[in-house]
């Protein structure tokens, strides 16, 4: 009984995900209706399950920095530098077929270590820019991100990075409990987070300092510590999202998942945060990645290019946010 | 220096001080039992009144109050459900907003509308230009304009600078000189003096009797009395919807406009204080506090249980004081001891930690966090106390928004509701109670009642007499509501250039005094 | 009196930019020689119109990440058509190229004006719907210079200045620079001395009161992204006569840069600020600090994090400039 309260006043609480559920229900019968016998497959759902975790934790790493009105574009930069640096390490320390297995293990989990490492140090570049010189987070980020990218690049002189250890592509291509790891992770990530958001200080905190950032002030919020904690909190979920992306296709390159960004900034906001700050969900986001993941994916198995997919999550994005803007304003 | 005057009907100039009401012939524009009402709520209830050429009229009122309302329908922003305008003896079917313009009826609001980023010399001409339905830019032609416009006010603005530069009342200036370019020959002023330095007012005064020099009239809206008080000669006050009181502004003084606005009556019992026996040390002792930029300093005690007003004209430092004392102004000079122990206010956290708990005069701006939960609102100060680690503890934190809201009596059927939808009077009682839980030994509010009806005034001030017998904290109120103070302190405070001036006993006879006093700083 | 000047930010700029090209002028003389120098110029031009467009929406109080996608569709379109239709003109492509630029521009000031969506939203969803269907649709296949128009690479390769090597190479400061040079001073001028011009300008210092003052702000809007997608347009297919060379891929990652340029020339992110001159020098720094690494013998590959430092020391200082506008 309570589980079903707690549901409906989820739903109802924002208008604007129920309308989403309605969507990803759309699409998904869409989808299913215009191509059943491959999109139905389990086969196609589990391979969603292996490629949408990245984006996922990237969609929600730009929702944590767009609940303080802000936005962090450097997040892709972070994911490769992660995976790069990761790879660098495994690279410098493990030799093929000679290092125990033992410690080959005990490395990748060095090699976990430092790519989160990375993350929140970027994170903290962010944050320290932002929230303690005032630079606005859309030029503050683009900049790092062209530092992080630059790095990465100069780490790897241009080619990728490849043959991580066993292990590492476990963490993208394995399964476990039958479920892809990614998935899980991504799962334990979107739980802890939305944890965080909403049972934590940190969380309450940043909806606050979105929601009225001088009225923060006034009721003595440590606005500045706030928005670099979140920012760091984004630079983790990238590089974690890093790992994965280099676990699962055993590569890592200074410029992967350029189109992410644009995708993350996409699904953020479809998944109902505002731009400006105060309002943003775990859950819609995640919802808004299923959508667009089930989209992308029926059209792949249609055969349409990803050039096209690209093409239809813009227009599906700007339909959805001219049907919010309608509805909107009629009520 | 006296200017020809454009349109109006060469009017003999009104004397300044205050005279017979001219002939009904003179007026200019009339409202007759005017209704308005908005989503079932009446904003107006059969208000009439009448401005007269080259008067200056105050209209006062509360916010809330529906003085807004009138501004609108008289510069033909909103339509009337009844009654009739008369513009020149004539009634007028239509008002528009371009109509209004074209009867010579110009509205200054609050925020200008003017443009920061473009030059003081752009934001005069750009009405014309675009009236004048130009393509092109004639820079020459511009400045022309600006100088004739400015020079129509008699005062000396850089017409090349870029308007942000300009202090508030520069802007002002040339927002008025913007308006006069069209000839009115009705100003409408809303709010004019709100952040005005006190030499500033003088020179809006100056310029504000120019114009009526020229024969037009200016309606000042308003709810800062002093001013109004020195600069119009005839008054209406507003209150809920409803005219309440009107006449020669002679016949008013500070207080008994307040009170028509507000319709406080002051049949209960004003506050009374005794110190306790206890030896115990002052709540707050202020030792030359001196704020950046200032010279001298201040000293005040409070004790327990106090009620303390601060009163004085605008720009007299109040807010700054309070503010320096809520940690907001790290350079400050000179100590302050909270139950004897010294303290440093450098940031807000500390400030509070140690007790100090603020209310600012804008709570929409500075107080609420509109979208969020009442909940959320009245924690945000406190949060620390109903976290174990990091993690939120749900239930306390339910359960003390709860009782705040009990021990507030905000009236709210849940907690979750977003604060934005309260009254005033209830997100104002959010916005005190929140500080509930801070173990404050301080409170400071300024203007602790703006806004809010009258029945939920009484409820705050009954509160808040509450908060500091019970809880013996020790009370600051600034407000510029001299029969508020009267009521509710024990003692008053007058507070003028940043520096502590005098003090009263509360009580009815301290409004007297205080209106007095101000009248002699002003 | 002396210190005055450096109160505009575009003195400030061109002093930094004087003090940088001298610093780089030491590290390596040959940044001086004329064919570098001629060479810096050429790279400026395509980013300089894009820029002009930016200029106009970030004045606005607004932003557009679509552009490059918009002038790569526009060439790729335009030089597509030629192929196909066999055309040999100039003028007529660059016509076509431009309206479809400004076509997609107001699909961008649409949205934004009528459905009230943030610019970066929508520009983020136009941009990648244009740069999808084009890839997607209309092929991904780069034209090579055996295919290009051959009138447009001739009329990208004529100079105003040649000048010849002794060994038979040849430099010379191209023509195009004088386009350049007259799109800039149709912007500046339209900028400064129409009304539409100051509308921008008033509608990214105050919405509001724009509205109440008369302004048709639907004009303005439509004006601003308008102009900015043709600007692109013009210049992808100027690009790709220059380069001898229609790459559909082109342009990604370049808003960006672009947008950075235009922030370090003085304008603000916030909007109501901005001009020309500061624009054309903030695309020279862009230009030149991409350029002479590689005269600086600094490794390539470093390039991407000193530009992202000198972004980020630039904006920072943007930011200190702008300081009374945040809460």
């Amino acid at each position: 009984m309570k589980l079903a309260n707690d549901l409906r006043n989820l739903v109802n609480r924002d208008d604007n995900l129920g309308q989403l559920v309605l969507i990803t229900i759309l699409v998904f019968a869409l989808m299913a209706g215009l191509n059943p016998e491959k999109f139905l497959r389990p086969y196609n759902f589990e391979s969603i399950s292996y490629v949408f975790p990245e984006l996922g934790l990237l969609s929600i790493a730009i929702m944590i920095a767009m609940l303080t009105g802000g936005i962090d574009l450097s997040v892709v930069g972070i994911a490769n530098l992660s995976g790069i640096l990761a790879g660098t390490f495994f690279h410098q320390v493990i030799v093929a077929h000679e290092t125990p297995d033992g410690t080959v293990l005990a490395y990748v989990a060095a090699g976990v270590g430092i790519a989160l490492l990375t993350g929140l140090a970027a994170g903290l570049l962010n944050g320290f820019l932002i929230a303690r010189l005032h630079v606005t987070p859309i030029l503050a980020t683009m900049g790092t991100a062209q530092i992080f990218t630059g790095l990465a690049l100069v780490l790897t002189g241009g080619p990728a990075i490849v043959g991580f250890p066993a292990y590492w592509g476990f963490i993208g291509n394995g399964k476990l409990l039958g479920l892809a790891v990614p998935f899980l992770l991504f799962l334990a990530a979107a739980v802890a987070i939305a944890f965080v958001l909403s049972r934590t200080m940190l969380g309450i905190n940043l909806m606050l300092i979105g929601t009225n950032a001088r009225a923060a002030l006034f009721a003595g919020l440590r606005r500045e510590r706030m928005i670099l904690y979140s920012y760091m909190l984004s630079g983790l979920l990238a590089s974690l999202a890093g790992i994965i992306l280099s676990g699962r296709t055993n590569a890592a390159k200074s410029d992967y998942g350029t189109s992410y960004l644009l995708q993350a900034v996409l699904i953020a906001v479809l998944g109902g945060t505002n731009p400006s700050g105060g309002r943003g969900t775990v859950l819609g986001v995640s919802i808004a990645v299923l959508a667009l993941m089930f989209l992308s994916s029926g059209f792949q198995l249609m055969r349409f290019s990803n050039f096209l997919v690209d093409f239809i999550w813009g227009a599906f994005l700007l339909l959805v946010i001219a049907l919010n803007a309608y509805r909107n304003r009629t009520r | 220096m006296s200017r020809e005057q454009n349109g109006a009907a060469g009017a003999p100039a009104v004397p300044r001080t205050r005279g017979r009401p001219d002939p009904v012939s003179d007026i200019l524009i009339e409202l007759r039992d005017i209704e308005k009402r908005f989503v079932g709520v009446r904003a107006l209830d059969q208000v009439s009144l009448a401005i007269r050429r080259g008067q200056i009229h105050c209209l006062a009122g509360e916010n809330g109050s529906g003085k807004s309302t009138i501004i609108k329908i008289m510069s033909g922003v909103y339509g009337p459900d009844a009654g009739q305008i008369l513009v020149d003896g004539v009634p007028v079917a239509r008002l528009d907003p371009i109509a209004a313009i074209r009867h010579g009826i110009e509205v200054i609001y609050q925020d200008f509308s003017l443009f920061g980023n473009l030059t003081v010399a752009e934001n005069l001409a750009l009405g014309h230009e675009l009236r004048e339905k130009r393509r092109l830019v004639d820079w020459r032609a511009v400045r022309t304009l600006a100088r004739r416009a400015i020079d129509r006010l008699g005062v000396e603005i850089d017409l090349a600078a870029d308007l942000e530069t300009l202090p508030t009342s520069g802007k002002q200036l040339v927002a008025i000189a913007r308006a006069l370019m069209s000839d009115p020959r009705l100003l409408i002023m809303d709010e004019p003096t709100t952040a005005l330095t006190r030499r500033e007012v003088e020179t809006l005064f100056r310029v504000v009797r120019e114009i009526q020099r020229q024969g037009i009239a200016v309606l000042f809206v308003s709810h800062k009395m002093r001013e109004m008080l020195e600069i119009s000669e005839w008054l209406t006050v507003i209150r809920n919807g409803r005219k309440v009181a009107e006449g020669e502004t002679g016949r008013f003084d500070e207080a008994s406009i307040t009170r028509h606005m507000t319709g406080q009556d002051l049949s209960g019992e004003p506050y009374r204080w005794r110190p306790a026996a206890d030896g115990k040390p002052p709540r707050l002792d202020v030792r030359g506090l001196v704020l950046p930029g200032d010279t001298g300093g201040t000293d005040f005690k409070l004790e327990a249980g106090e009620i303390v007003g601060l009163a004085g004209l605008l720009g007299s430092g109040r807010t700054e004081l309070a503010l320096a004392l809520f940690g907001m102004v790290p350079g400050h000079g000179g100590q302050v001891l909270i139950d004897g122990v010294p303290v440093r206010l450098s940031t807000v956290q500390e400030a509070i930690a140690r007790g100090i708990a603020y209310v600012p005069e804008d709570r929409l701006t500075e107080g609420l966090f509109l979208a969020q939960s009442i909940e959320r609102n009245i924690l945000v100060a406190a949060y620390d106390r109903v976290t174990r680690g990091l993690m939120l503890d749900r239930a306390r934190a339910r359960a003390l928004a709860a009782e705040t809201v009990a021990a507030m009596q905000i009236a709210t059927p849940s907690l979750d509701k977003p604060v934005g939808q309260l009254s005033g009077g209830n997100a104002q009682r959010v916005v005190i109670g929140r500080w509930l839980m801070t173990d404050a030994k301080v409170l400071i509010l300024n203007g602790p009642t703006v806004g809010v009806d009258v029945g939920s005034k009484a409820e705050i001030h009954r509160k808040l007499r509450e908060l500091a017998q019970t809880r013996g904290l020790a009370v600051l109120m600034i407000s510029d509501d001299l029969p508020e103070l009267a009521q509710n302190c024990n003692r008053i405070l007058l507070m003028h250039r940043g520096r502590l001036v005098g003090e009263v006993a509360g009580g009815e006879a301290s409004e007297a005094s205080v209106s007095d006093m101000l009248r002699r700083l002003s | 009196m002396s210190l005055r000047i450096f109160h505009r930010s575009e003195a400030v700029i061109a002093a930094v930019l004087l003090l940088a090209m001298i610093l780089i002028g030491l590290v390596n003389p040959a940044f001086w020689q004329l064919d570098n120098l001629f060479g810096l110029i050429r790279s400026n031009v395509v980013i300089g119109i894009m820029a002009l467009g930016v200029l106009m929406v970030l004045i606005s109080g607004g932003i557009d990440v679509s552009f490059p996608a918009f002038a790569v569709a526009a060439m790729y379109l335009t030089i597509r058509a030629m192929l196909a239709l066999g055309y040999d003109g100039v003028v007529l492509p660059f016509v076509m190229a431009t309206l479809i630029g400004a076509a997609l521009g107001a699909v961008n000031a649409a949205f934004v004006h009528y459905v009230r969506v943030i610019p970066l939203i929508v520009t983020l969803g136009t941009g990648a719907m244009v740069r999808g269907f084009l890839l997607g649709m209309v092929g991904a296949s780069q034209i090579n210079i055996d295919r290009m128009p051959k009138p447009l690479i001739a009329f990208a390769r004529s100079e105003l200045v040649g000048i010849g090597n002794g060994d038979g190479t040849h430099y010379g400061l191209t023509a195009m620079v004088v386009l350049y040079g007259a799109l800039a001073l149709a912007v500046h001028l339209v900028l400064r001395y129409t009304l539409v011009g100051r509308s921008i300008y008033a509608l990214g210092g105050d919405a509001e009161a724009a509205r109440r003052v008369g302004f048709d702000l639907r004009r303005t809007t439509f004006f601003v992204y308008g102009a900015a997608g043709a600007l692109a347009g013009f210049a992808g297919l100027l690009h790709s006569s220059m380069i001898w060379l229609a790459n559909p891929r082109d342009f990604a990652g370049l808003e960006l840069d672009v947008i950075a340029a235009v922030v370090l020339g003085g304008a603000s992110i916030f909007g109501g600020r901005g001009s020309v001159l500061g624009t054309l020098l903030g695309v020279f720094m862009l230009v030149m600090v991409n350029n002479s690494l590689i005269i600086m013998k600094i490794d390539t590959t470093w390039q991407r994090v000193v530009v992202g430092a000198i972004v980020i020391v630039a904006t920072a200082m943007t930011a200190w400039r702008d300081r009374k506008r945040r809460i």
